[in-house]
């Protein structure tokens, strides 16, 4: 069948995305970006089980300026997908569908990504063996 | 050309029984994450910038271990899944499409074993 050249609606270049709209394509995003982090925990389990070597490897590269950016990506697509999930598992449970209750649970997600983002930094460095 | 619609085809047929396996094997996976990402989330916290001796003791507790393991292999699931319904939503044309469902369930099958054999052989003593 040949693709119809009709219009879309809403067309992505002349609609801006609400904060809903998003939120919901940044949970996708973040959840492919977590799937693209476990190969970085794959290899540092596996160097913890390769031995001293390896294991340094890792620990220089998760060191370096890029290593500590994914890490801080990471951090934060970790936390606003568990964050944004549990809002869709209470969507999934029918709580929540009424639209200021969903702005609001977008506003909760996004302070709980900043601050437990913030906040497993600092613990890091605080309690992290550094 | 097909002149019945799409619906009006299938209608009749009854269910295919497997409707509802992805969409459930996605909640339950995303509910044992919960305490299973916060777990990791301190863990690594903990472990940050710790030298090798430190991290080997560390997975070979028990139930250290057994968290790491529960933690990849359900994330591993619930992360094929994921990017399973991503690749059938974004990728157009059906050779790229099956490339990519298909790697990416080799590939998570690779991580999963990788980071099962990597666990094990520490908590074994290997």
């Amino acid at each position: 069948m040949s693709p119809r050249n009709r219009p879309l609606s809403p067309h992505l270049q002349v609609y801006r995305l609400p904060l809903l709209a998003l939120m919901s394509i940044a949970h996708r995003g973040a959840g492919v970006a977590l799937a693209l982090g476990i190969v970085l925990l794959a290899w540092w389990l596996g160097a913890i089980a390769t031995g001293p070597d390896a294991y340094a490897a890792v620990q220089g590269f998760l060191g370096s300026v890029i290593g500590r950016l994914v890490l801080l990506g990471f951090t934060v697509a970790l936390f606003y997908h568990l964050a944004n999930g549990i809002r869709h598992l209470l969507w999934d449970a029918g709580w929540g569908y009424e639209l200021p209750r969903a702005y609001r649970s977008g506003r909760v997600v996004l302070a709980a990504t900043v601050i437990l983002t913030i906040a497993a930094w600092i613990a890091a460095s605080v309690w992290g063996g550094r | 050309m097909e002149l019945r619609t799409p619906l009006g085809r299938a209608r009749g047929l009854g269910s295919a029984k497997t409707g509802v396996g992805h969409f459930w094997q996605q909640r339950i996976t995303a509910i044992a994450l919960v305490p299973l990402a916060l777990w990791f989330a301190v863990s690594v916290i903990r472990l940050s910038g710790v030298d090798y001796a430190v991290a080997k003791a560390w997975m070979a507790k028990p139930l250290n271990a057994t968290m790491m393991l529960l933690t990849v292999s359900v994330a591993l699931w619930h992360g094929v899944l994921g990017v399973q319904v991503v690749i059938e939503d974004y990728v157009l044309g059906s050779v790229g499409k099956w490339i990519g469902l298909i790697g990416t369930r080799l590939l998570g099958a690779f991580l999963a074993v990788f980071m099962a054999v990597s666990v094990l052989k520490v908590a074994f003593g290997g």
